[in-house]
């Protein structure tokens, strides 16, 4: 039942982004993440949001998915809006209280830097949305690639990264039932103060990392027979290729990300006076 | 296609300086000889060495002493150790700690990528392994949601990719229950039957032995009895005192015999069983 | 000390795509001191109503009852019902944790309040039960073997002397003898201290052989609630949900198709072996 979770929130869709390789989707977000810390105005934020309608719109993912994600944020969210807003320096003070005074600077500011973690957030989940967590892996391995060169071991990073997604739920499985059978056992894993607590996870630990071991070594012999060896000479079952789709979003994303630079730095030149 | 000389393996434990502290031997002289094609059987309690044995098959394990042939090659000789590997394929007990994939067709894949078949070979493998165990229907789905005994026929399928002419299978039925254990059982017989492959079935459940060509019973590290179902399964009495046991059909017929009716010795059905009763009451 | 179920449904993650009736309007009543076995394939809810037996999961809706007091009640102390309620999971050497077998076994009775003494007292008295000597009290229980492991940890649960025993498939992955063994060790407990024993299992044969009633379970139903001779005679609506019948009752049946004239209600090797003797000679 626990195995039903998938991790990572993969959502299955049949979407031109689904389809695409995933380095396409990795590089975008990185490069989507760098365009949001190059935007400096309005213009430039108008333009971020447009790319990223653009790319909810063509996910087919419902919007109630994307903003999931924010949840978990909206804690540093608040911190940073509430910081940026009272302590950043203007030239006109809006209000004042006391020691806090809220400045046209400090909003701006404020309202920018949401901004800017909400994309964030945003155009990662669009990502993880609609790549499968082992292309995901695979995409990653391709990516960094080059990084071999400098004995970056690239290709066991990646196996363990997906071999870590698969037994993460049947380790999640094995917590709940060694949880349960120590429970009926009489052990309480709920009250008492921190320390006994902390005592309590005893029971529940050891036989946990018993069996993760007992598993590692299973898994180690089973691949082994198998005739793994490493990443040498290994062929893909399911190799990358860039399709023509993958080369025209390239072609997007970077046209993109240079329209970005230019609007900022002609944004540098005649701002506009609105805040 | 397997045969061993005098195969003996001890584990090893060291102290804390790396020393050899004390030495078990798990397997003892074992002399083996293993035709292509043959469903072989080994039976015996836990620890009495059958599943070291067939590590050393898939060169897993090798021998402390005397020696141990796939398919010609000697499995100490290391420059032969994938060849060994993917002629003598494994299964294990633990369905889940064998499955490397996220997705069914994905580990089917993982045998003939290590070895480094071509992309389009690797989809037609894992196509014609599937559909050998039956699960090709499942292909895109997560090991995750299939029951133990289909994870047991993908593990299989994973196997049959690497187009072994030999699967060891180390109790793989241990973890399931009735269904899986009766269609895993299946699935290796028609393996052997239709595709060839020698088969080492190593068990404790006594039904599934029947029908191999050649049982094995371990103990202590030897091989303490070796002959056909019916040979083996005659002896009663001695197979209890290896803690053991006979199939249930076996068992009555022997019962009955104590009571001193005439039947033979070591019937393994029931419908031989039944067929042998119906004869007797005609005669009395 | 009997268990009575009510009405009990259980629901697993209702409201969400997954969800599941793991159990369906469950009646069922154990008495005191009965050897029940519990079948079914695998999902088909057993080990879900086990668990419900002893409050670790709790009723969709329905009731509960432990010697008359229905246990989601206001005042009724869970954790006493765990201790009376002793339950056994699947492969359950793998919760052993302590760096000695004695000190691990004292782990449910030191839970249960027990002074250090006590706790030990008992430990010993349930290593014994399951034949597990004293020289083994001070070994590692990662040391031992499979069976001798498995027997540790039943041994684990009998030391909050339990009245009731649920065990999940006791014999998982052991060696013939292993099971007759364990099997042989609760039947004699069942015997001896008259608790009441719930042998969840996949082995016909076994159930056959040792239990006083088998309670069949389908798609989290009941199908089938009686003594082994009259649950097996439903052999063939056994065999339409995935089960079948010990060997024996299709020896039988067999024999009976080909024209003979016998009881087919023999469920094991040694009541066949009598009633063909008896058929054969003629009795």
């Amino acid at each position: 039942m626990i195995r039903d979770i998938t991790l990572g929130q993969y959502y299955p869709a049949k979407s031109v982004i689904h389809q695409l390789d995933p380095r396409v989707k990795l590089m975008t977000t990185i490069i989507y993440v760098i365009s949001l810390f190059v935007a400096k105005g309005i213009l430039g934020y108008v333009l971020a949001t447009l790319f990223l309608a653009m790319a909810i719109r063509l996910s087919k993912v419902p919007f109630g998915y994307m903003t999931k994600g924010l949840k978990a944020i909206i804690m540093i969210l608040m911190f940073t809006v509430v910081f940026n807003l009272f302590l950043i320096d203007g030239d006109v003070v809006l209000w004042r209280f006391g020691f806090l005074r809220i400045t046209d600077q400090g909003v701006k500011t404020a309202v920018f830097m949401a901004i800017r973690l909400i994309y964030l957030i945003i155009g990662s989940s669009i990502m993880t949305l609609t790549t499968t967590p082992n292309d995901l892996t695979d995409g990653l391995e391709r990516l960094l690639g080059p990084l071999k060169k400098i004995h970056v071991p690239v290709h066991e990073i990646a196996m363990m990264m997906s071999i870590a997604l698969r037994f993460i739920p049947i380790l999640l499985e094995e917590t709940d039932k060694i949880m349960k059978a120590q429970i009926a056992r009489g052990a309480d894993f709920e009250s008492g103060n921190l320390i006994q607590k902390a005592k309590a996870m005893v029971p529940l630990l050891v036989p946990l990392f018993i069996s993760a071991f007992r598993r590692a070594n299973d898994l180690a012999m089973a691949m082994e027979a198998r005739c793994y060896h490493g990443g040498e000479g290994r062929t893909k079952m399911k190799p990358l290729h860039y399709e023509s789709a993958d080369k025209t979003a390239y072609g997007v994303v970077w046209g993109y990300l240079l329209l970005m630079i230019a609007l900022t730095w002609y944004e540098r030149l005649h701002p506009l006076i609105l805040l | 296609m397997i045969r061993a000389e005098k195969l003996t393996f001890d584990y090893e434990r060291l102290d804390e300086e790396g020393r050899v502290e004390s030495k078990k031997r798990a397997v003892d002289h074992v002399d083996l000889k293993i035709a292509s094609g043959e469903f072989i059987a080994i039976l015996g309690h836990n620890g009495s060495g059958k599943s070291t044995l067939a590590k050393h098959i898939n060169a897993i394990l090798t021998p402390t002493e005397g020696t141990l042939w796939v398919d010609g090659m000697d499995t100490k000789d290391e420059e032969k150790l994938w060849n060994i590997r993917q002629d003598a394929g494994m299964v294990f007990q633990n369905p889940d700690n064998q499955i490397i994939g996220t997705v069914v067709e994905e580990d089917v894949g993982f045998g003939p990528e290590n070895l480094g078949v071509p992309t389009d070979e690797i989809w037609e493998r894992v196509e014609e392994s599937l559909k050998a165990v039956g699960m090709l229907k499942y292909r895109h789905h997560s090991p995750n949601r299939l029951s133990g005994g289909q994870k047991q026929r993908v593990a299989i399928a994973g196997v049959m990719a690497m187009h072994p002419k030999c699967i060891v299978l180390d109790e793989p039925t241990a973890m399931l229950d009735p269904n899986g254990r009766k269609s895993v059982i299946q699935t290796a017989q028609k393996l052997n039957r239709e595709e060839g492959i020698t088969i080492l079935l190593i068990t404790h459940y006594m039904e599934e032995v029947v029908e191999a060509d050649h049982v094995l019973v371990m103990d202590d590290g030897k091989v303490v009895m070796q002959g056909t179902p019916r040979e083996i399964f005659s002896q009663v009495e001695e197979l209890k005192r290896l803690r053991l046991d006979v199939p249930q059909a076996t068992l009555l017929a022997w019962e009955l015999k104590k009571k001193g009716l005439p039947l033979q010795d070591g019937i393994l059905s029931m419908e031989e069983l039944v067929d042998e009763l119906c004869l007797l009451k005609q005669k009395m | 000390m009997s268990i009575k179920a009510k009405n009990v449904n259980y629901v697993y993650a209702e409201g969400t795509a997954y969800e599941i009736h793991a159990l369906k309007d469950i009646n069922l009543e154990i008495p005191d001191g009965q050897f029940v076995g519990l079948i079914g394939h695998t999902g088909s809810g057993k080990s879900t109503l086990v668990q419900h037996l002893n409050g670790l999961v709790k009723a969709t809706s329905g009731r509960i009852y432990f010697n008359g007091r229905d246990i989601y009640g206001e005042n009724f102390s869970m954790k006493e019902l765990r201790s009376k309620v002793g339950l056994v999971f699947q492969y359950p050497e793998h919760q052993l944790f302590e760096t000695d077998v004695l000190t691990d076994v004292c782990f449910g009775p030191k839970n249960l309040g027990f002074s250090k003494e006590e706790a030990q007292k008992k430990a010993k008295e349930a290593l014994r039960m399951v034949g597990m000597g004293e020289e083994y009290d001070s070994r590692s229980p990662f040391e031992l073997s499979g069976g001798q492991k498995r027997r540790v940890a039943i041994a684990g649960v009998l030391a909050m002397n339990p009245d009731v025993l649920i065990l999940d498939e006791p014999t998982a992955g052991l060696d013939p003898k292993g099971r007759d063994e364990i099997l042989d060790q609760i039947e004699r407990l069942q015997k001896e201290r008259g608790i009441t024993v719930v042998l969840v299992s996949h082995s016909m044969e076994d159930v056959a052989r040792y239990v006083d009633r088998i309670i069949v379970m389908n798609h989290g139903e009941v199908r089938f609630d009686g003594t082994p001779k009259e649950v097996f005679r439903h052999y063939e609506e056994l065999e339409e949900i995935g089960l079948a019948a010990p060997q024996m009752t299709y020896v039988m049946q067999m024999l009976k198709k080909k024209g003979a004239d016998v009881d087919t209600d023999a469920t094991t090797v040694e009541e066949a072996a009598v009633t063909i003797e008896n058929w054969l000679k003629g009795r």
